[in-house]
């Protein structure tokens, strides 16, 4: 149908770019993700998790995570105890349950934070390049230049090994990667025209910075915390089982595996189960973020 | 190529200070005194402030830390360990050649096993083989070193009894702990290999190459593999820190007398200086190979050999 007024003509060219508007790229990219049936059933999984998680006091009684019960300890599997029961009786199962709530905000918070304060030092240091960037830059070079694993057990040993503390130190261990990695996302937005059309019309350099640069450095930013959340959780539980992370009986994956470790070969399924669902989440997480990558950018893909 | 070497090794200097400051600020902040810790809490209140006198405990902190940073670099002296009441020089150096063989040996498993398996990955794309290679390679790497460890200690030690889990009396006893640490270094650098590989087997040199009649082996290796090295290479360096920090963990599970171990131990002790001493060293360490690294890639790409030689003209 034809509109009377001549300025608002709907042309067919109209149309066509107001339906492509109408799938915006994140929707395109969602649709992409969801044709990656492994990265599905990743992300099913992580849901199911993260849904345990908040939920595990209405599925099992929390008692059960802490209550001693000598007459069952060191059980395998069995109907009443799926993953068996340790040396002090405790229900295996129910501390994983439990434990994905300490394990999963571990590796989900900490991403949240270093993704936060790595992203805004990383667009700051490139946007306004310079002496800025070079104090950002050469300090974060010195923190680069410990291992990552090393700083977190660093820091963990002089905070004391609480949740908090671990998700402190794991923070302090991961910004500085986040911040060259952003940098180097967001120099290539920087030179580009829109930045410079956003510059020409007035607009302040904060309001660049989170509405032209952030939404446009997104992508590769996804895809590392994505698979970020997965290393966390592996480096966090390596702290626990080393005895400077997080201490039994807070019943987080890696604590709980150091605990089983004396029964490697007397009990394996004490650790092995536990052991599985670590592998599991970290591997799911890890997929979601190929399937991401692949989803952000097709060409990739191979 | 020298004075770039020369320049680099000059720049780790500001860097390396940077962590022995950063390392020493954070053990700073921990909580407890250093002379309850040394003496117990018995001790007399005395002999405490004479022990906090004599390391200088009362002193300002950057008067601690200029002395500290100035004691190593004129007497290679790291202070004294609060546990061992040794020098920790002297409990760091019979540990070196242990974490040395390790991290080596882990590279060279991890590289052994990730190049050549990249490449018949990529080259049999969608085969059986590539695709078992391919979960083996992504399910490995979702593994927690400590458990890998474990799997194989369960497996080749207690189950078959080939190889020892602990001690590093003989060599062998460096095949678990270099499995361990290499393994998931390894994979990734399989993932890079292969993915490279994909990209430069569809280039059109390679089909010239083929169409002129080059051996199929020597097009893959030669000729391709060569042009697919410069990101394998970065993923090697890039990941090295993570073969560090996997040392720590395998050296711990397989109780290998090295620095990883004795950080741990410096920790769980509270042994301050043994700790800032040994992520120092393991930092120097880091930033060396690092260094190695960047300077592979001279060898490995002409261009960039011809910028250091531009450089320095």
């Amino acid at each position: 149908m034809k509109t009377s007024l001549p300025w608002k003509k709907t042309t067919i060219e109209d149309t066509v770019a107001k339906e492509s508007q109408g799938i915006s790229r994140s929707k395109e990219i969602w649709m992409r993700l969801m044709r990656d049936k492994s990265s599905m059933i990743s992300l099913g999984f992580i849901v199911i998790l993260i849904l345990v998680a908040i939920f595990a006091n209405f599925l099992i009684d929390e008692k059960l995570v802490t209550e001693q019960n000598v007459a069952e300890r060191i059980q395998g599997p069995s109907i009443k105890h799926w993953f068996g029961t340790d040396l002090y009786g405790r229900d295996i199962f129910a501390r994983v349950i439990y434990g994905s709530r300490v394990s999963l905000s571990i590796g989900i918070l900490t991403v949240i934070i270093s993704t936060t304060i790595g992203g805004l030092l990383g667009s700051i240091a490139a946007y306004y390049g310079g002496v800025t960037d070079s104090i950002i830059m050469r300090i974060t070079d010195v923190f680069l230049a410990i291992p990552e694993q090393l700083l977190a057990m660093t820091v963990v040993a002089a905070m004391g090994a609480t949740p908090l503390s671990v998700i402190a130190a794991l923070s302090v261990a991961v910004i500085p990667n986040r911040t060259r990695l952003v940098r180097s996302a967001v120099l290539g937005i920087v030179d580009t025209q829109y930045v410079e059309a956003a510059r020409a019309i007035g607009m302040k350099n904060f309001g660049i910075i989170f509405n032209e640069i952030i939404p446009n450095s997104l992508g590769p930013i996804i895809v590392v915390s994505t698979q970020g959340i997965a290393s966390i959780m592996l480096t966090a539980s390596s702290l626990s089982y080393l005895g400077v992370g997080i201490q039994p009986p807070t019943p987080e994956w890696g604590a709980i595996i150091f605990e089983a470790r004396e029964f490697l070969r007397i009990a394996p399924y004490m650790l092995l189960l536990p052991g599985f669902v670590i592998v599991l989440t970290a591997l799911a997480f890890n997929l979601v973020g190929d399937g991401l990558r692949d989803a952000l950018d097709p060409r990739l893909k191979d | 190529m020298i004075r770039y070497v020369a320049r680099r090794l000059l720049l780790l200097i500001p860097i390396l200070f940077g962590v022995a400051f950063l390392i020493f600020f954070i053990m700073e902040l921990s909580p407890g005194d250093p002379a309850t810790k040394i003496l117990g809490i018995e001790a007399p209140p005395e002999a405490k402030e004479q022990l906090r006198e004599q390391l200088g405990l009362n002193d300002p902190f950057f008067v601690r830390f200029f002395n500290y940073t100035k004691n190593i670099a004129f007497h290679l002296d790291f202070g004294v360990s609060w546990r061992t009441k040794n020098p920790v020089f002297q409990d760091i150096l019979p540990r070196i050649p242990v974490s040395l063989t390790l991290a080596s040996l882990g590279i060279l498993f991890a590289t052994l096993f990730g190049i050549p398996l990249g490449v018949i990955s990529a080259v049999k794309q969608n085969t059986i083989g590539d695709n078992a290679l391919r979960v083996v390679a992504t399910v490995l790497v979702a593994v927690p070193t400590f458990l890998l460890a474990m799997l194989l200690i369960l497996i080749f030690s207690s189950k078959l009894g080939w190889l020892p889990a602990s001690g590093a009396a003989t060599l062998e006893s460096y095949i678990l702990p270099v499995i361990t640490c290499g393994g998931p270094y390894g994979c990734a650098i399989l993932r890079i290999t292969r993915s490279t590989m994909l990209e430069e087997i569809r280039q059109d040199y390679v089909r010239t190459a083929r169409a002129k009649g080059v051996p199929d082996n020597v097009v893959t290796f030669k000729h391709a593999l060569q042009n697919a090295l410069l990101p394998v290479v970065t993923t090697i360096g890039q990941n090295f820190g993570a073969i560090l920090g996997g040392s720590v963990v395998a050296e711990s599970v397989f109780s290998l007398p090295g620095i990883g171990s004795l950080v741990i131990l410096g920790i769980r002790s509270k042994d301050t200086p043994t700790v800032i001493a040994s992520v120092l060293l393991i930092s120097i360490f880091f930033a060396i190979i690092m260094l190695i690294v960047d300077l592979l890639y001279a060898f490995i790409d002409p261009r960039i050999k011809a910028k250091y030689a531009k450089a320095n003209a």
